[in-house]
């Protein structure tokens, strides 16, 4: 076991530090929670700039145009771009991590040309159609129907919680071509947004702006031609980027949520009742560095993931304990900071001279951490299940 | 940077697991509640496993092996709840002659604040004492001792001090104890990790054989996601853990007093978490002496004080952040 970095590491980690020092004073504001196409243009612009520099791609081989890091500089990549504070993902999330990745690994080489160079350079934006009203934790029981005629398929339905539908270009669509078969019978589709008969209806969450949307499907021509595999292997497909999104894709909120602890002792030190600061009392002081052990152990955890990943291609029981525990972490820690706030709480934006906002917005946006790439309770039948071998429910 | 077990460290974790496993099977660990927890002659193999000279060098009897080295050995100790005081002497080995060998069995005792226990009290040979000033080496014969009938665990028999504690010969300076405290904090934390893996595998067994409403009760969700955190908490603390011991071998990767808080914390906290969960999932059999749940149970809530509580190790960490914190 060695947790000591190499010298190309630290070498790979002063280089970045040093380009994240020159270009992120320099970037312009970042857009407003509201205004989509600001966004579209910060978040690939900032693309862009990854692209030139070397850095887009950081997990993607180098036939692909991809950094072809590894997986130790890629967790220094996380780890020193989240605490420069620099752009997250963003827009590119689905593009980068999800149906990239999937176009890889199992589509055709038209295919992985129109789209892998563009995803890179930030000129292609991705949504992920997957969850519907009736198929979310169960998504198997999808029921977007999708009809071959000719050499289209004729898709109608309804997907439901798709993130930046509003302003992709393409969504990587699961839908059904065999209704007779669960698992047997979804195809995975590569869908142009806005064809005739689509359409996107923002939905307002619970932090006020509209991250996901509904999308309708109605009598759609998708060409047979966008098909990424063999008709109704698409589940099969989709499980695979599965196990791409619970490797390193964590990480960087991992790394926020260890910064976060670190910003709640500034706060607490700030916030004042009666004549001490909420940090002058012990019992929160413990709970704070119990969440800092906490906190330390899965960082721990995670380099342990890594390292057997590294040998065995595949990550080792990390993934689902990784998610499950970091997202109820970073709520218990937000929870905490609401406590701390007590009134200052009530409001969105700073008050009392103390950096509060941040504080509450995360707690609300922390609550959809548990729910969204697999909840809480899936995680925990996956680990039963898969890990410890349990029979299942049924 | 490679955060995986070498060879040679899977070859000390499976050495140790069989031997405990052929020599320490529970129905022996539970006779030895009849001789105060140890047997002379079971001891001598722990130290000719080299449990205890495991990181002196090789030209001084041991090993020659790290801390990284030692968590692993105390994990499978503390997975076969091997009795006695193991942490003790294993930290005397080097500074109390004849511990690495088996021959002289240490215990010990951190002064500071705590009621005065001493735990294994007839079959020691040394009391390492722990205070502000360094550490001591006290003759327990020569402290007067309250015989205790009723210890919390059966396997860690226990006397209270009655009247002063001698002040013993100084073996080391302040900041030697502190690191012996860290150290010790360290080997304790791989011990809770073992027993934490252990109370899992408990109740999986038991809850995959015992059936009710037709079908075994493994297959309920509310016991399934009991079982699921318990294999978090464990793999949570091992990070931890493993962590623990590569940072006190090479202090350049990290906080050392950080490293072993985080450790003793959250592996006290997965083996709480994980032996009442297990009593829990054995029904009434697990409220029996007969079940080894308990056994789990005890042994954690014994270890939980032991360098460092949950509560001192997080207040510490706290004040660690404070001054990282600009
Ligand atoms: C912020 C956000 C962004 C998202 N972005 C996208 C996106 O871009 N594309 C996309 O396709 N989807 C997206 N999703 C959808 C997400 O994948 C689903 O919300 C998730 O799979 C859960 O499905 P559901 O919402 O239908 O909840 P349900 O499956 O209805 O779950 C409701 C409750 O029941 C529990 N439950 C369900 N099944 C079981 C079971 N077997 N055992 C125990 N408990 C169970 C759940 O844990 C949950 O508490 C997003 C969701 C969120 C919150």
């Amino acid at each position: 076991m060695d947790l000591r970095y190499s010298e190309s590491e630290n070498e790979f980690r002063k280089e970045l530090r040093e380009w994240l020092a020159e270009v992120l004073p320099a970037l312009p504001a970042k857009p407003g929670p509201h205004a989509w196409d600001e966004r579209r243009a910060y978040d690939t612009g900032w693309q862009r700039m990854l692209f030139d520099a070397g850095y887009a791609g950081i997990n993607w081989p180098t036939a692909y145009g991809g950094r072809g890091a590894s997986l130790t500089e890629q967790l220094i990549y996380l780890e020193e771009t989240t605490r420069a504070g620099a752009p997250y993902v963003g827009v590119n999330f689905v593009g980068l991590l999800h149906a990239g990745p999937t176009i890889m690994t199992e589509a055709s080489e038209e295919q992985k040309a129109a789209h892998l160079p563009r995803i890179l350079r930030g000129e292609e934006v991705w949504c992920q159609g997957f969850s519907e009203p009736g198929a979310g934790s169960d998504l198997a029981s999808l029921s977007c129907r999708a009809v071959r005629d000719g050499d289209e398929y004729v898709v109608t339905g309804q997907k439901i919680w798709t993130s930046f539908a509003q302003v992709a270009d393409y969504c990587e669509l699961l839908v059904r071509t065999d209704p007779s078969s669960k698992h047997k019978g979804i195809t995975w589709l590569i869908c142009p947004m806005g064809l005739p008969g689509m359409e996107v209806r923002p939905l307002r969450t619970i932090v006020g702006s509209s991250e996901f949307s509904e999308v309708f499907f109605d009598d759609v021509r998708v060409p047979v031609t966008q098909r990424v595999g063999d008709e109704n292997d698409g589940w099969r497909i989709a499980m695979v980027t599965f196990s791409f999104e619970r490797g390193t894709s964590f990480i960087s909120d991992l790394v926020e949520t260890d910064r976060t602890i670190g910003e709640l002792v500034k706060l607490a030190r700030r916030v004042t009742r009666r004549s001490a600061t909420a940090w002058d009392d012990v019992a929160l002081r413990r709970e704070v560095g119990h969440l800092q052990a906490e906190m330390d152990a899965l960082w721990a955890m995670t380099k342990r993931n890594l390292a057997q990943a590294d040998r065995n291609g595949v990550p080792g029981v990390g993934g689902s304990v990784m998610k499950l525990y970091y997202s109820e972490l970073l709520q218990r820690l937000t929870d905490v900071a609401m406590r701390v706030l007590g009134r200052a709480g009530l409001s969105r934006e700073d008050v009392g001279g103390l950096e509060s906002g941040a504080f509450v917005e995360e707690r609300l946006r922390s609550t959809s951490f548990t729910i969204a790439a697999g909840s809480s309770q899936i995680q925990r039948n996956i680990i039963a299940e898969r890990i410890l071998g349990l029979p299942k429910d049924r | 940077m490679d955060f995986e077990l070498s060879a040679d460290q899977v070859a000390l974790q499976d050495g140790v697991r069989n031997f405990c496993e052929g020599r320490f099977t529970i129905d022996t660990v539970r006779r030895l509640e009849a001789s105060g927890g140890i047997d002379r002659g079971l001891w001598t193999e722990l130290a000719e496993m080299g449990v205890f000279s495991l990181r002196l060098p090789e030209d001084d009897g041991g090993v020659g092996l790290g801390w990284a080295d030692a968590v692993l050995a105390f994990e499978e100790l503390g997975r076969a709840l091997v009795p006695g005081p193991l942490v003790w002497t294993q930290l005397a080995a080097g500074l109390v002659p004849g511990a690495a060998t088996g021959e002289t069995i240490v215990g010990g005792l951190d002064r500071d604040g705590e009621v005065a226990l001493v735990e294994f009290p007839g079959a020691i040979d040394v009391l390492l004492v722990l205070d502000e000033h360094g550490a001591f080496r006290v003759d327990p014969r020569s402290v007067v001792l309250r015989s205790i009938d009723a210890p919390l665990d059966p396997l860690t028999p226990v006397a209270e001090v009655a009247g002063l504690l001698p002040r013993g010969d100084q073996l080391l300076d302040a900041e030697g104890a502190t690191a012996l405290r860290w150290q010790g904090a360290a080997l304790t934390a791989g011990y809770l990790l073992g027993v934490s893996e252990a109370s899992t595998d408990l109740a999986v067994a038991y809850s995959r054989e015992r059936v009710q409403f037709d079908r075994p009760i493994a297959a309920f969700q509310a016991l399934k996601h009991l079982m699921a955190d318990m294999l978090v908490r464990t793999e949570v603390a091992r990070g931890a853990v493993y962590a623990a011991g590569v940072t006190l071998d090479d202090p350049s990767v990290g906080s050392v007093e950080r490293a072993v808080g985080s450790a003793k914390l959250t592996a006290a906290e997965a083996a709480l978490g994980n032996t009442k969960t297990s009593v829990q999932i054995h029904g009434g059999m697990g409220y029996t002496w007969e079940v080894d749940a308990h056994l789990h149970l005890k042994r954690a809530y014994a270890l939980e004080p032991q360098f460092g509580s949950r509560d001192e190790w997080a207040e510490r960490i706290a004040e660690l952040l404070d001054a990282l914190v600009a």
